[in-house]
């Protein structure tokens, strides 16, 4: 059963080799000649204020939160959708209700005004 | 049993290879293509028409000094070229490039390709976090929030699919499709094709949603403190994923690895030669779609955030739960309650 991921597992290994060989190879034969300058944050030239690490808008917060929800839902589909050929009306009902109750939050979504990005 | 998986394991090797080839010569091709596009000569010093090209960029990005700024986060920051290239590598896993040649066939690998592409999200929102710059900053937080929103419309896509050929296995998926164009599931799914291939856009981060790294605004957005190689693995695993998008269209769309009419056109054709053309098949269909995100990307101007979020929330969201009780109530139907 387990068999069938080893060659999965042979991929990840290799793609793993590759990002690491890589970056190790490059910090090796790589010139070094840091300063002061140059390792400051790029800012197109200006001196850098501050740190990047500040507050930045609450929306994308609200998205990351919208995602887990709707794809949680997604995700419920997915074994609903193998198995709805043999379950016929009875899952399609089903699921117009899961959609019906998601899509009354959808809307007051929309309505509270969290997707609009200005 | 055991040489059938000595057989996989080789093919792993063998994919990994080409893929990894097909990647770097995207690069060339893209440049190409937008050189004739604009009337220019494009890459032609290196080798014979410039095809060495690839591998003179590698070689240069490899030699180039590592710098890592001072307020960075050292560790998480060399950690997310490599989440980003690895991710984009192995979501080919589940792709078959023909009858019988995938690396591996699990029952839930169209759910493994989207967790896949999820976990890539990382890569870029570390890269900006850990640089601990404006423009990456913000380059990271766009290119997450586009890329989670997008993949829902990805994921409802393939629920349409998924009804229809009762299977989550990229390789049932495939068969299901047959020879005939017109069970191709571009054909019998035109509405959730469209949604996947512009949500596969945003999850490229190609134009005309390539905020992330919008050079006017953002220098280059969440690999604006990288360079050398660290800077390089972005740029393969940009063209991986475009790579990998086009070849998961290609299976899930296009059928495959599956001829055209082949017991028509080409009845005698078995064996090894069979097993190329279908592999030749799966190529050409894949750059077909290659060229076509070049070409969109050579003409269309990019579009605005608001309008993207908007895009992707407010028609893509709605139309994909759509196309699955469309296609629903169209299978009810056809089975007859």
């Amino acid at each position: 059963m387990f068999e069938q991921y080893l060659p999965v597992l042979l991929l990840i290994v290799l793609a793993v080799a590759f990002g690491a060989g890589s970056l190790l190879l490059t910090g090796l034969i790589g010139p070094k000649r840091p300063n002061q300058v140059k390792n400051s944050a790029y800012e197109s030239g200006m001196e850098p204020v501050g740190t990047a690490h500040e507050r930045y808008s609450v929306k994308y917060y609200m998205v990351a939160m919208l995602f887990v929800i709707f794809d949680v839902e997604i995700l419920f589909m997915y074994p609903w959708a193998v198995q709805f050929r043999m379950l016929g009306l009875f899952a399609f009902i089903e699921m117009i209700l899961f959609i019906g109750l998601l899509f009354a939050g959808y809307y007051y979504i929309i309505k509270k005004g969290v997707l609009e990005w200005e | 049993m055991k040489l059938e998986l000595l057989g996989h394991l080789i093919l792993t090797v063998a994919i990994f290879g080409s893929l990894f080839l097909f990647v770097a010569y995207a690069v060339y091709f893209e440049r190409k293509v937008a050189a004739k596009m604009q009337n220019r000569v494009g890459p032609d010093r290196v080798g014979w028409y410039g095809l060495l090209q690839p591998f003179a960029d590698i070689l240069k990005l490899l030699l180039k000094e590592e710098i890592i700024a001072t307020q960075a986060t050292k560790f998480v920051h060399t950690l997310a070229p490599a989440i980003s290239v690895i991710m984009a590598f192995i979501t080919f896993a589940m792709i078959p490039i023909a009858e019988g040649f995938y690396i591996a066939d699990i029952n839930i690998g169209m759910l493994y390709m989207m967790a896949v592409t999820s976990i890539g999200v990382y890569g870029v929102t570390l890269a900006g976090w850990s640089s601990n710059s404006k423009y990456s900053l913000l380059g990271s937080m766009r290119a997450s929030a586009q890329m989670i929103s997008y993949e829902l419309s990805m994921g409802l896509a393939v629920v349409g699919v998924i009804l229809i050929t009762q299977s989550i296995s990229v390789v049932s998926i495939v068969e299901s499709q047959t020879e005939n164009i017109l069970y191709w599931n571009i054909i019998r799914q035109p509405l959730g094709f469209l949604i996947f291939w512009i949500a596969s856009f945003a999850e490229a981060n190609r134009l005309p949603f390539d905020l992330p790294e919008s050079e006017q605004e953002l220098v280059g957005g969440f690999h604006t403190e990288y360079s050398s190689m660290r800077f390089a693995l972005f740029f393969f695993a940009e063209y991986t994923h475009l790579i990998v998008a086009s070849s998961i269209l290609t299976t899930v769309y296009l059928g495959g690895y599956q001829i055209p009419f082949q017991s028509f056109l080409f009845p005698g054709l078995d064996g090894w030669w069979l097993v190329s053309a279908q592999i030749l098949t799966f190529i050409l269909k894949m750059c077909l779609f290659v060229f076509l995100f070049m070409w969109v990307r050579w003409t269309l101007p990019r579009f605005k955030y608001n309008h993207l979020m908007e895009l992707g929330w407010k028609y893509l969201l709605p139309l994909g739960l759509l196309n699955v009780v469309l296609t629903a109530g169209w299978l009810l139907i056809y089975d007859g309650f």
